[in-house]
């Protein structure tokens, strides 16, 4: 399977996925931690994949949603943003009903 | 190295824009604050990818990240209100 079909695969078969550089325990750049913090504030149960870990993940992702940086916030499959944009959901509250909502 | 000035130049040459203002000192990380007609009607995710594709390759070389805050004119004069 190619980048793009796994990336497909793992959008669509988890609710909610973060595409980050580390993991959640250690994030390797502070936009990742960022939107780790988030998440966490959010008390949302999601999926961390570590783009440092996969050269083919972290190309073919900025492909798959025409997104140029990392992080990357899918929820039900679809692109929600990047960390400028998961804080002002977070603080307008959008981004909660829409993780209440993929539960 | 690549100035605050020299990124408000490639966005500007590319993308239309109302007000720009670019912060950043080291080189690699930025800031920005972008106000712009082309971004009516548009999603945040949207408006972003507009900046992203004014910037062009240049995203995925000089620049490690460029923090935005994106608003229409509209939104912007009740913002600056």
């Amino acid at each position: 399977m190619d980048a793009q079909a796994r990336i497909k695969e793992t959008v669509s078969t988890n609710p909610v996925v973060l595409y980050m550089k580390g993991n959640p325990k250690f994030p390797q750049c502070g936009f990742s931690n960022l939107a780790t913090q988030i998440l966490d504030a959010c008390q949302a149960k999601y999926v961390s994949v570590d783009v440092l870990q996969d050269q083919e993940v972290r190309e073919g992702i900025k492909q798959f949603a025409n997104w140029p940086t990392i992080p990357q916030l899918y929820i039900k499959g679809e692109f929600v943003g990047g960390s400028d944009i998961m804080r002002a959901m977070y603080e307008s509250g959008e981004l909660q009903v829409m993780l209440d909502a993929a539960k | 190295m690549l100035s605050a000035q020299q990124l408000e130049a490639y966005i500007t040459q590319n993308l239309a824009c109302e007000y720009i203002k670019v912060l950043g000192d080291d080189g690699t990380h930025f800031e920005s604050v972008i106000v712009s007609n082309d971004f009516v009607g548009k999603s945040m995710v949207q408006q972003h990818q507009l900046v992203y594709s004014a910037l062009g390759d240049r995203m995925r070389s000089e620049i490690h990240a460029l923090s935005m805050k994106t608003y229409t004119p509209e939104q912007w004069k009740k913002q600056s209100a």
